[in-house]
């Protein structure tokens, strides 16, 4: 029996073969909603199982499916977002790795929900060995009847193809992926009207994380209420960690929302490594801002992380140790951020790179104070103005780092 | 604008034209069918993509200067790419990355003289628990230490 989106998926070697999958029960929750439910049945015990976004945004994922329209003289899609880029990230490669025929499963009860009949899964270039596994895990499905034109041997076609990202990080974000489909630039769109009106091809579009889609037959299978239990009420089931860094153990863990971050890095990632303190923790990918080693006693879910000032994000924790240097941390960000944007929007095609410079002038030697808040001044001025969250996943970390580590940048300087 | 594509390749051009309703959505995936086949991107390869999707050859170029994946120059037999951002560079990233470019006598970008590696460093590959990772070709590697980087690179042609 399948409880867990990743956890369940290691006991035996080649869960990622559907005949493993099945004997887990696999396919039976796509079963009972195809073949016993209504789709606003479907859309409603998942909004009721609090399932929220969890590529970073924290959307309720049954209230973006209810967007759609239910009549339509357009198709629907549903895209599938496995373009895993925030840095610290890794559980998406996880989930398809060992795991595919759940976000397919989960895929199948999402375009049945919508009524869609077409679905891309947007995959990194750079997962191109796990794109071919996903390729067999598809094939294998169409050929058992789970996927193609008569799913389950009902009424209802869906077919999915696989869709090769080229090396962007923006393209994580939706509109930009669908841009990146359509074969354009990854620049994203101005919102609204939102993707579920006007998404891909024009048409009305679901886009989903892998690890979101992935808890669909879950929810399916074992009611909202069990879904709940899991996690919190405002925020059902588990979330995949990804913890790296400073610790003993990096690595994943699937752990209910709600668990502390205290307890994810001193008990289930080991601690740091003997003689190191902590010094701070990066808790939602690098675009979350960073906390300070006195900030880690607070419980991991979307609402209690927005509340500290930082976010929760794609659930990748970064610790950094009494060994790490701010100045080289400032750095990557601003190197990282830089280099990202996709150049549309001008705060943040001139910000990143203002900030770069100055950034590099310190790394360099050659900065002064004034450097500093230079670049919170500039990060201040990209913040809100933009029209995808890359302007504020730059911006924020940055202040953040400079405002709360300030006096090392400062001691730096003279160094 | 002629180019040669091997049969099979040809099928795949074919195959991810069918996979969209519109036409033009299959450029990413033409490209990169273009780039497995010839290890890159010439110019004539942009222009033949563009007559074959009713493209300005503008559009394809726009394309092609934004995914950094897409290359406009022959690269070396093997891609090595570092991972330097955060993770990786908390794990020793920048070590492996000189080590590679004094051994080569190459900057990030540029060919060794043999023509064997290409040396590239990329933002976060998705595998942080594993840090310091790189890429060789399709490949992934964890933890990589100065004498297994040794260890991986010997075994190639």
């Amino acid at each position: 029996m399948t409880d867990r989106v990743l956890s369940d998926a290691y006991p035996e070697g080649g869960f990622w073969h559907l005949e493993a999958y099945l004997k887990s029960g696999g396919y039976e929750a796509a079963r009972k909603a195809l073949s016993g439910m209504k789709p606003e049945a479907v859309v409603d015990e998942v909004k009721r199982a609090s399932l929220r976004g969890r590529g970073g945004a924290g959307f309720p994922a049954g209230v973006k499916w209810s967007f759609v329209p239910r009549t339509t003289d357009k198709p629907v899609y549903v895209c599938v977002n496995a373009d895993e880029g925030e840095p610290g990230t890794a559980k998406d490669r996880a989930i398809l790795t060992h795991n595919p025929h759940a976000v397919l499963e989960g895929l199948l009860i999402i375009a049945f929900a919508v009524g869609a009949h077409d679905a891309y899964i947007y995959i990194r270039g750079e997962y191109e060995a796990l794109a071919r596994r996903l390729e067999g895990a598809i094939g294998e499905a169409e050929k058992k009847g789970f996927l193609g034109a008569r799913v389950l041997g009902l009424d209802f076609r869906l077919d999915v193809a696989v869709h090769r990202g080229a090396g962007a990080y923006i393209c994580g974000e939706e509109t930009a992926l669908l841009e990146s489909i359509e074969g354009r630039r990854g620049e994203p769109r101005l919102k609204p009207p939102f993707p579920a009106l006007v998404g891909l091809f024009q048409a009305p579009t679901v886009i989903n994380n892998v690890e979101t889609v992935a808890c669909v037959p879950l929810i399916i299978r074992h009611g909202a209420d069990w879904f709940v239990k899991q996690g919190l009420p405002r925020d059902g089931g588990t979330r995949v960690f990804t913890v790296s860094g400073a610790v003993v153990r990096p690595g994943l863990y699937e752990l209910p929302l709600g668990t502390t971050l205290r307890e994810l890095i001193f008990v289930h990632a080991g601690g740091l490594r003997p003689g190191r303190t902590l010094k701070a923790v990066i808790p939602g990918g690098l675009s979350a801002p960073l906390l300070r080693a006195d900030e880690v006693d607070l419980p991991l879910d979307f609402d209690s992380l927005a509340k500290s000032g930082s976010m929760l994000g794609s659930a990748a924790v970064i610790v950094l140790d009494d060994t790490a240097s701010m100045l080289t941390v400032l750095n990557v960000i601003a190197r990282f951020y830089a280099h990202e944007s996709c150049g549309q929007c001008t705060p943040c095609r001139l910000g990143t790179a203002w900030i770069r410079k100055a950034v590099t002038r310190l790394v360099e030697g050659l900065g002064e104070a004034r450097d500093l808040d230079e670049i919170v001044r500039v990060a201040e001025a990209i913040k809100g103005r933009t029209l995808c969250p890359l302007g504020d996943a730059a911006a924020l970390p940055t202040i953040a780092l400079v405002t709360k580590f300030r006096g090392e940048l400062e001691a730096a300087l003279h160094g | 604008m002629s180019l040669t594509l091997s049969a099979g390749a040809m099928a795949s051009v074919e195959a991810a034209e069918r996979r969209y309703p519109r036409p033009q959505a299959a450029l990413l995936p033409i490209l990169q069918i273009i780039q497995t086949e010839l290890g890159y991107i010439p110019v004539e390869a942009e222009i033949w993509a563009a007559e074959r999707l009713g493209l300005p050859p503008v559009r394809v170029r726009e394309v092609m200067s934004f995914y950094t994946l897409l290359r406009r120059r022959k690269p070396g037999r093997h891609i090595v790419q570092v991972c330097r951002n955060l993770s990786c560079t908390l794990n020793g990233a920048e070590d492996l990355l000189s080590r590679l470019a004094e051994k080569w006598g190459v900057r990030p970008g540029e060919t060794s003289a043999d023509g064997r590696f290409s040396l590239l460093t990329v933002e976060c590959l998705g595998n942080c628990p594993e840090a310091p990772c790189l890429q060789v070709d399709d490949a992934d590697y964890g933890k990589v230490t100065a004498q297994a980087l040794d260890e991986i690179l010997t075994g190639l042609d």
